[in-house]
């Protein structure tokens, strides 16, 4: 999706896998479509009720440390976030958002202005954030990872190449 | 151009002559290591039309994380994986009591200086105690290396941490290692390479060593390196699973952060609720009281982390009304403490011995705290409901301070008791 418009949900720094995906659930939630209803659980438990197809997260610096559990970003993916929206992000969160295609975008002006449950608009081909305060740029990814994204995720992408490869 | 280690091994993995920091590099890594994820991860290998793995001798898969099974589902998560690297050819199978994931590998011989390691498991780091280049993954992309025996990596920035002079009596690498993660926060080191260097790491010996790189998880370390020496070699020689060869960064590398630390400050350091970048002097928190220690997991549970808190618990009793648990971090670990007489100490002690695993550490099970209970660890994390409820707190403390708190029934220094 080029084009994601949806309402704020914002949060602090270094917001952590075990608040956005309890670790007790790791292995006894699997079914990705049951993983939304646990939703940054130990943060925020209004999220997973509240939250709306492209409604965008906003964290402040290192989101998603701590564990690499991909759950932290699938439970998101799922419950049809278009995008987060971060001062940084914890290295390997943000390569399993990109293998998810759910937009990973740093950009910490957009985070400084940007105000809890404001309606905003993410261009994600030209890199622009619209929110009531005013306009703000990102850099688009890198073009080695543009193609995964663009597959719709690595499962599509690697899906391809073995079919590709025979 | 001179190189820093992770431009080095992935401009050799990549058959580049050389790589610079921010450029994506694909790579085929030498392990790939899988845990009880190793079920789910097959799902979604699946999902990518994967039937046979791309080299079933990569693959390390080692059950640690729920072990043994708490519970049918997780029985059942077992039984899928031991169908799984049945059918695959898959050797390297380590299954439950064998340890944990991280010590196993370097148990094993598999953790080898200049060679990659990809584990999707976010303390996949710790093998670079050994000289290897070891990050951890996602379940996604460790499921498209499966397929296709490749990864897209970005060449990371690198820091290099010099520590010079020696750590004081008493005073261990989890201190040294949580007063920087204090100092730098937990984004500090965020998508870099940490090099360890100086007369204080290569003093340390490879357990303690391990604890640094293990740690480095929590400062937002990609990877994290400490240059192989006579020790690793000497460990490694009946161990080595094949030849290798060690990588070093060049003299004059270009580093992105560079810092020196005096280790004869180091003074014993408490990791305080929620978050491991919240550290304190023991001296500012002792007295705090507890209701139970935990001492085990890949990142204090060896055998010397076991004899320090042995000689604090000799002779004593946890304090009543209290609980600690103690859980060897490898099969081979926990036979050493039977036949030192540690683990008879423990038991003499009143605590608890289980099977070696992660054990409590993410709350799955053998000892997770009640609702407003504190607990004493010596793990690496101690997010709010990491230990399995949010509405519990864990400091995080070396292994001597743990066995002392556990006598004290509050957080105390072994020379307080």
């Amino acid at each position: 999706m080029v084009n994601i418009q949806g309402r704020v949900w914002k949060y602090g720094d270094s917001i952590n896998t075990d608040v956005i995906f309890p670790g007790k659930y790791t292995y006894t939630v699997s079914d990705p479509k049951e993983m939304p209803q646990h939703a940054l659980e130990d943060l925020d438990p209004k999220f997973a009720g509240g939250v709306q197809p492209q409604d965008v997260i906003v964290g402040g610096r290192n989101w998603g440390c701590g564990s690499s559990r991909e759950q932290a970003v699938v439970c998101l993916s799922e419950a049809k976030v278009g995008a987060i929206i971060a001062r940084s992000f914890a290295r390997i969160y943000y390569r399993n958002c990109l293998n998810n295609a759910l937009p990973a975008i740093v950009c910490p002006e957009a985070v400084d202005a940007i105000q809890e449950g404001e309606m905003i608009n993410v261009n994600l081909e030209e890199g622009v954030i619209t929110c009531a305060a005013g306009e703000f740029n990102f850099p688009p990814l890198p073009e080695a990872v543009m193609e995964i994204f663009n597959a719709g995720g690595l499962i599509e992408y690697t899906k391809k190449r073995l079919e590709a490869e025979g | 151009m001179p190189l820093t280690f992770a431009e080095k091994i992935l401009a050799k993995k990549a058959r580049l002559p050389e790589t610079v920091p921010g450029q994506i590099v694909e790579i085929t890594p030498d392990v790939i290591l899988s845990h009880d994820n190793t079920a789910p991860i097959y799902g979604l290998f699946q999902r990518m039309g994967g039937e046979k793995v791309y080299n079933p001798d990569m693959h390390a898969v080692v059950l640690d994380h729920a072990t043994p099974a708490p519970s049918t589902k997780h029985a059942e998560n077992h039984r899928i994986i031991r169908d799984f690297v049945k059918e695959q050819g898959i050797t390297d199978f380590y299954d439950i009591g064998r340890g944990i994931c991280h010590q196993v590998l370097v148990e094993s011989g598999l953790a080898l200086p200049g060679e990659v390691i990809l584990g999707s498991d976010s303390h996949t780091p710790h093998a670079g105690v050994m000289g290897a280049f070891a990050a951890g993954i996602g379940r996604t992309e460790m499921a498209s290396i499966w397929a296709i025996g490749q990864i897209w990596l970005r060449v990371p920035e690198s820091m290099r941490i010099t520590v010079s002079g020696s750590l004081p009596a008493g005073v261990t690498s989890k201190d040294l290692a949580l007063y920087i993660i204090g100092d730098q926060k937990a984004d500090g080191a965020l998508y870099m390479s940490v090099e360890w260097h100086g007369e204080a790491i290569r003093a340390l010996p490879l357990s303690q060593r391990a604890t640094l790189t293990n740690l480095m998880a929590e400062m937002g370390a990609k990877n994290s390196f400490i240059p192989p020496d006579q020790l690793t070699f000497n460990y490694l020689k009946d161990r080595a699973r094949r030849d290798f060869e060690a990588i070093y960064p060049d003299e004059n590398a270009r580093y992105t952060v560079e810092m020196e630390y005096d280790a004869g400050i180091i003074e014993p350091m408490i990791a305080c609720p929620h978050t491991v970048d919240n550290v304190k002097p023991l001296s500012e928190v002792r007295g705090t009281p507890i209701d139970q220690a935990f001492l085990g997991t890949c990142t204090n549970g060896r055998l010397d982390d076991l004899a320090a808190a042995a000689e604090v618990l000799e002779g004593r009793k946890i304090a009543s009304g209290k609980r600690m648990i103690v859980i060897p971090a490898s099969y081979e670990i926990y036979l050493a403490a039977l036949q030192t007489g540690y683990l008879e100490t423990f038991l003499k002690a009143g605590a608890v011995v289980e099977s070696p695993g992660c054990g409590p550490c993410m709350g799955n099970h053998m000892g997770v705290p009640a609702v407003g209970e504190v607990t004493i660890s010596t793990a690496n994390r101690n997010f709010r409901g990491r230990m399995g409820t949010k509405e519990s707190e864990v400091y995080l403390a070396s292994p001597a301070v743990v066995a002392a708190s556990a006598v004290a029934g509050e957080i105390q220094h072994p020379k307080d008791i």
